[in-house]
């Protein structure tokens, strides 16, 4: 007899024991729902049925079914099996006995519930959905329709639109600063940003700056700033390159 | 032979009795002296004294129907004489076919409860879904709010259904725990003369 061959038909499992273990080691098949008393009742049968004791069947299904057990243990109380671990062989008898005693009580008690239902069974009664008590409807109190209407009325005006205004913040072109810019280099060929600008708004002084940024990478116009916040001067390109030559020549 | 079940009207208890016995006939559930009370208008103490005439009345071997005191309240039920008529006439759907594991899930419910699937697969040592599903399907427990130490977990406690059909006054009439687990004491001396040789 192969115990691994064992044909098991378990609510939770139907097929053979080597198929349940390797279900159990790779966590497909949940130890919790499966009633190892079953497995042994199956064996047991089995070993009846060929009527001879055979003794290696025997020692390799208590190995088995030993771990099992043991696994199946582990699992109900995982986080109690490092404490349980730790306990002296008197205490963990003791909680041993705690937990058969109190289980031990509750099939006395589902023994007691059966018997009650069976000298119980003859009673028939009526059951029915119907609701006890009338529901007592909310009553409202009167009230005149025109004055709902009215209510409704109010809240059917559209409500004046809001206005935007605050929020406008009116994006001169840069074209406009860019146009501005090559007319004042026409006339001198250098100035001085805060003087040209500084008359303007916020939002104009910096689209006037993007003006700037793109005449210096068109090539225009070179920029200086002595040190961080000094004025910003601006020179044409050419004016620029005649000055060095002028300086070089002298 | 005994006198015809009906009652003289010049007794004022007698007309109470008459009303009380309307309201128990068209109740689904067992009414409480309370509820009979509200219902017909009347003192509760007076009810009781009503309900002692009915349940005179309907009685065992004097009437097909009785008069019980059951799920906390009061309730009429065939005679058990005509229960072979009755059970050709209908199912008891909540009792059919109860299996261990969910008798012993009922037991759990019933002592502990409020509790939770988690207590019951604790006691037991086999996951209770399939018992405890069964048994809400069929009315003898339900929904008792969230355990929220427990992670939110559901808890169940029996309703008045099972009471009914195991015909209790209340849970107070189960057996007391302390009356059950016959021979635990001798699991605990065996356990604890194997943990004994194993110190040694």
């Amino acid at each position: 007899m192969i115990v691994r061959e064992l044909e098991l038909d378990l609510d939770a499992f139907e097929g053979p024991f080597d198929l349940l273990l390797t279900l159990v080691l790779k966590d497909e098949l949940d130890l919790v729902e499966l009633d190892v008393a079953a497995i042994v009742l199956a064996f047991l049968e089995r070993l009846f049925e060929r009527d001879e004791l055979d003794l290696d069947a025997c020692g390799e299904f208590l190995v088995l079914i030993s771990a099992l057990l043991e696994l199946k243990a582990r699992g109900l109380f995982p986080e109690e099996a490092a404490e349980l671990a730790e306990l002296e062989p008197e205490q963990a008898a003791e909680e041993l006995a705690r937990r058969l005693a109190e289980y031990r009580r509750m099939k006395e008690a589902a023994g007691w519930l059966r018997e009650r239902l069976e000298v119980e069974g003859d009673r028939y009664f009526r059951i029915g959905p119907a609701p006890l008590a009338p529901r007592v409807e909310p009553t409202l109190a009167p009230h005149d329709p025109a004055r709902l209407a009215a209510a409704l009325r109010v809240l059917a005006i559209p409500p004046p639109e809001v206005s935007l205004a605050h929020m406008a913040l009116r994006f001169p072109p840069v074209v406009q600063f860019l146009e501005r810019f090559r007319l004042v280099l026409k006339r001198r060929s250098r100035f001085d940003f805060d003087q040209e600008v500084g008359e303007l708004s916020r939002i104009e002084q910096a689209v006037a700056f993007l003006a700037l940024l793109e005449l210096r990478r068109e090539g225009e116009i070179s920029i200086e700033q002595a040190a961080p916040f000094a004025p910003i001067r601006i020179s044409r390109s050419d004016v620029e390159r005649e000055d060095s030559w002028t300086l070089r020549s002298a | 032979m005994d006198a015809p079940l009906r009652l003289i009207a010049s007794n004022p208890l007698d007309q109470l009795a008459r009303t009380v016995e309307a309201l128990l006939v068209v109740a689904s559930a067992p009414l409480t002296a309370q509820e009979l009370a509200e219902a017909a208008a009347d003192d509760p103490e007076r009810v009781e004294a009503a309900l002692g005439l009915v349940g005179e009345r309907y009685r065992e071997g004097r009437s097909g129907i009785v008069l019980e005191h059951v799920a906390g309240g009061w309730a009429f039920r065939a005679s058990r004489e005509a229960a072979e008529a009755c059970a050709r006439l209908i199912e008891k759907p909540a009792q059919r076919n109860l299996s261990q594991a969910a008798l012993e899930t009922l037991a759990i419910v019933a002592y502990l409860g409020p509790c939770t699937r988690p207590d019951v697969t604790r006691i037991r040592g086999v996951a209770a879904d399939s018992a405890v599903a069964s048994l809400l399907e069929r009315g003898l427990i339900s929904e008792a709010g969230r355990d929220e130490e427990a992670g939110g977990a559901i808890r169940y406690r029996t309703t008045p259904l099972f009471e009914r059909v195991f015909g209790l006054e209340s849970l107070s009439e189960l057996p007391r725990l302390d009356d059950l687990g016959a021979g635990v004491d001798e699991i605990r001396d065996r356990l604890h003369a194997v943990a004994e040789k194993r110190t040694a």
